[in-house]
Parts: structure tokens; sequence; C-alpha cells
């Protein structure tokens, strides 16, 4: 079954060019995919295409076979919390601490008290931050503030997770971490698109990949093949 | 669900407060502000009721003289005094005969000379029967429409009230209410523009907060609620403090009334310990406060996508 589906989507910022064009793929519920592409490729706009938060200048965007440019404003917001998201910038809350920084879904979803304690807690377990409950974002090295984004964007046990560069200023053990934590989301059935543009972490997967160059969809959907793996990881 | 809500707005206002608290001063200033402006139409208003209030008393106080035809028979004296009887739009009434009037001019006229030669130089009592009514409606209308079927009453030569001076006073109270509601308006509006401009203020320092709860599903009312409470408490906190101003303020003028009504013979002293107009004040800050953030977080919040 089909939760994400792109047909012939293009998107362009007021009067520039195509940032994507002509993009048409389909995600299964379930499945782990990356978005890959260089610097500028438009890999943050895909994500944001399917999150809801731009429009496609042209093209359909289809969640749970709803087509997104059409739904209501107000029902905007409902679909939003089925995604969990991880902001290429974080957009952490600076005023205020780890625990409070994550318990702001759970608000939204309207919920509060011991089970919401119970969930932010599990969420820091879960990326490490447990100690760090109590410290305000400002004072956590930039790895930690990204891990503190991803406890942020799971807490609310999300159907979809998308993460933009959620690895990217972690070392490789932690980024390894946090990939076998993806990992673990897909396996309980959430489907788990990442944008990355660090390949050892896409390549120890073997998964589907949308590689993006210049706007434009490349290598769509086909699992890697071992000795392509192989080679890429050989190459870098 | 129900408990929920509630819960997850208990939470809201505290930490509105918490966040008020913080910035106790400005708060504090705040509330203020929007006391001394609430406090300007509420002292007007509480001008002219107390006027109002004021002149009703005099209004009942004064009694309408029904002066008989000098002519009129004793039968007509019986039946007027029959129909005053029956009047509903009279409390009480009495009789005053020529001859009584007659008697106590003469009686007045002894000690003051001028007086005594006018009544010494009339051979013949020129006096009228007279009945002098309280009316039980002190409202100018009422007065008149009594004055005037009085007046048609046969035997009847004048039915007197010094109105003019009422309806003078009246209009001019009319004119104070108006002046009232004009004032309470134009304020009620910078009351808007100025809790609207704080509240905009804290929507800058929340900017990221709006944005970041927006993208990842927060309704709009979820991310006006909180707003909406600062602005609530505002206008409450600055009703409450209008309320203590008004209080604190009457009863300055108070001790100063009382003695100078005492001289007049009058327990008269300035009301405005209504629990209604306080109630009032305070309602409608709360309010505006709410409707001043209402438009503030509205022009703040972007429709992402
Ligand atoms: N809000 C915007 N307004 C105008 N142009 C934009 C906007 N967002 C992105 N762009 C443009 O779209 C193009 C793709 O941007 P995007 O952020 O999707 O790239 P990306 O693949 O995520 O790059 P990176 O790896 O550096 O994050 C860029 O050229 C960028 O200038
Ligand atoms: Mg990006």
């Amino acid at each position: 079954m089909s939760i994400i589906q792109f047909d012939q989507v293009s998107k362009r910022y007021q009067a520039s060019n195509d940032v994507l064009s002509q993009v048409s793929f389909t995600i299964k519920a379930g499945e782990l995919v990356f978005v890959t592409g260089r610097s500028g490729a438009g890999k943050s706009t895909l994500l944001k295409l399917v999150a809801a938060i731009e429009r496609p200048s042209t093209g359909t965007v289809l969640v749970n076979n709803q087509n997104v440019s059409q739904l209501r404003a107000a029902a905007l917001p409902y679909l939003r919390r089925k995604f969990g998201l991880v902001f290429q910038d974080h957009k952490l809350l600076y005023d205020r601490n780890c625990f409070q920084n994550i318990a702001l879904p759970l608000h939204i979803n309207g919920l509060t008290g011991t089970e919401a304690n119970k969930r932010i807690r599990a969420a820091l377990d879960k990326v490490g931050l447990l100690h760090k409950e109590k410290a305000m974002p400002i004072t956590l090295s930039g790895g930690e503030q990204q891990r503190l984004a991803i406890a942020r964007a799971v807490v609310s046990r999300p159907s979809i997770l998308i993460a933009d560069e959620p690895t990217g200023n972690l070392d490789a053990t932690y980024a390894a971490d946090i990939m076998s934590l993806f990992s673990a989301f897909q396996q309980v059935g959430v489907t788990v698109i990442v944008a990355t543009h660090d390949a050892d972490t896409m390549t120890e997967h073997h998964n589907n990949v949308l590689h993006l160059q210049a706007g434009k969809l490349i290598q769509t959907l086909a699992p890697i093949p071992a000795w392509t793996n192989e080679s890429q990881a050989n190459i870098l | 669900m129900i408990k929920n809500w509630i819960n997850r707005h208990l939470q809201v206002i505290q930490q509105v407060l918490v966040r008020m608290r913080l910035h106790g001063w400005s708060t504090l200033m705040m509330c203020g502000v929007i006391g001394v402006t609430l406090c300007l139409p509420s002292l007007f208003y509480i001008a002219t009721d107390n006027l109002n209030r004021l002149a009703s008393d005099i209004q009942t106080q004064s009694p309408i003289s029904l002066f008989l035809k000098l002519n009129a028979t004793q039968a007509e004296i019986q039946s007027i005094e029959r129909q005053l009887k029956g009047d509903e739009h009279i409390t009480s009434y009495h009789l005053v005969t020529k001859d009584q009037a007659w008697q106590k001019m003469q009686k007045t006229g002894a000690g003051n000379t001028v007086a005594s030669n006018i009544v010494n130089t009339l051979d013949k009592n020129p006096l009228p029967d007279a009945f002098f009514i309280t009316p039980a409606s002190n409202t100018p209308e009422a007065i008149s429409q009594l004055q005037s079927s009085l007046q048609a009453l046969n035997g009847v030569d004048k039915a007197l009230i010094d109105s003019q001076w009422i309806k003078r006073l009246n209009g001019l109270l009319q004119l104070g209410n108006k002046m009232v509601l004009v004032l309470a308006s134009l304020l009620a509006f910078a009351l808007v523009a100025v809790i609207g401009n704080t509240i905009r203020m804290q929507i800058l320092t929340q900017l990221a907060e709006i944005e970041v709860s927006q993208l990842i599903g927060a309704t709009k009312s979820f991310i006006r609620c909180p707003f909406l409470y600062a602005g609530a408490l505002y206008g409450l906190g600055g009703g409450l403090i209008a309320c203590l101003l008004l209080w604190t303020m009457v009863s300055f003028f108070n001790s100063t009334v009382v003695q100078i009504a005492a001289e007049y013979g009058s327990q008269f002293a300035i009301s405005n310990q209504s629990l209604v107009l306080n109630l009032f004040i305070v309602l409608t800050a709360t309010a505006i406060g709410w409707l001043a953030a209402y438009f503030a977080v509205n022009s703040a919040l972007v429709t992402y996508h």
C-alpha cells in the first residue's frame, strides 16, 4: 500500500527555476527510503513537500491517498501530526530545557501528565540524552542537539518519520546508532524517509534510494545491489 | 477527555502566569496603564450617575402645585379631591384652602414689614384654594403627563411644576451619558491597540516556538491559546486595578462630599460600590484584552503551505 505518492511534481520558489522538476515516485508504508543528492539538489524541498510544509507548483502529492493540495487549511495540522520531523536546522527551542523541548509535540497532541513524562524520558533515553533532561539545548554539542531533534520527532510515535540530514554532525559511531534507531522504527512499521549526503550510512543499508540531481530524480526506489554498495564504498 | 482539556488549559494559564511573573515589572506597568485608562470613563460615569441620583432625589421632593380657580365651588373641590385620591400616579396630596393660606400669609407678614404692608393693602383674600401633590414617579415625562392631566380637571386654574430646570438638567445628564459612551469606546479602542501591541511584542519573542509548533501540527487555536490568556489576564489585572483606583478615589472625594452634603442637611454620598459596575469594568477589560490578543496573534500566524 502506498503511503506517499508523487506524480509529476515540480516545485519552484517564487521566480526561481524549478528546484524539483517532474518528480514521480511511490513510497510504501513501512519502507526505509533515502533521499540523496548534492547540496542544493532539492532534498529538503522534497521532504517539505512530503510533510505538507510546502505545496507543489505542479503535479500532485498524495499522503495516505489524500491530495495534499486539496486539503483545507484547518485539516493540515492533523495531517502533519502523522509525521515526525527532524529539521535540517533542528529548530530546537532555546528558551526551554531538553525535557520541555521534547514535550512540545505531545502537548500539541493534547497529551500531558505522567504518560507524557514517561514517553519523553523514553525518547530521551533512545538517543542517549536522558541524563541531560534538565539541560538547555544551547549547552549541548552539535551532535547532542541533533539527537535531541530526533527525540522530539519520535516522541509522539508518528507513522512517518522524516529526517533531513539527521547524522550530519555525528561521528561514525553515533551516526550508526541513529541509523539503527531508524531501522528499528522501520521494523515496527514506521515509514522512514531520510535525506543524507553521507553515503556511508546509506550504503550500509540495503534500501531504496531517491537520488536527486539538480531537481531531477535519477535513481528511483530500486534496491541497491550488493555490488553497487561495494563499489560505492570503494570509491568513497 | 474533558479533564485532559481542563488540565491543558490550566497548564497554559500557569505557563502564562510564570512568564508574567518573570517580567513582573512590565506586567504591572501594563496592568496599571489599562487600569488608569479604564478609570477615566468610569469616573465620568460615576459622576453622571450620581448627578442623576441627586436629580431624582430633588425631583421627588418637588411637588406639583394645583391652584384652583378663585370661583371654584365646594363641589368642584370635592370632585377634584376624589380624583386625586383615585389616581395611582399620586403618592400623596394635601389641600390648603384659601383661608388657611391667607392666615399663614398674615402670620408670616407680621414679622416682615414689606409683606405686612402688602397684606394690609389688600382688603380681600386674593389667594386661591390649592392642592400640593407628590407624584409617584419622578421621571420628567411622567411628571409632565400628570401635570397636563391635572390641568384638564374642572375648576383647576393652573397646575404648576418647576420642571424647566429639571428638564435642562436631564438633558445635560443625557449628554453626559453619551459622552461617557463615546469616551469609553475611544478608550476601548486605545486599549485594544495597547494590549495588542504588547502581545505582538511577546509573539516576536516566541516566533521560533510558533513556527515549530505550526510545522509539527499545532492548530491555530492551540497557538493562539496562551496569548489569548495573556491578553485576558492583562485585562483582568487592569480591570481590578481600575476598581481599586476608583474605590480609593471615591472614598477620597466622599470624605469631602459628605461634609458638604451634611451642611445642606442631606445624607448624600457618592456611591460607586455597585457590584454591577465593578463587575462590568472587570469583565469588559478582560474581554478587551482577549480580543486585542486575538487580533494580534491572527495577524502573526502564517499559513505554512
Ligand atoms: N524558501 C526558499 N526560497 C527560495 N529558494 C529556495 C528556498 N528553499 C530552497 N530554495 C532553493 O532550492 C534549491 C534546493 O534547496 P534544498 O534546500 O532543497 O537543497 P538540499 O538538497 O536540501 O541542499 P542541502 O544538502 O545543502 O541541504 C536551492 O538552490 C535553494 O536555493
Ligand atoms: Mg537540505
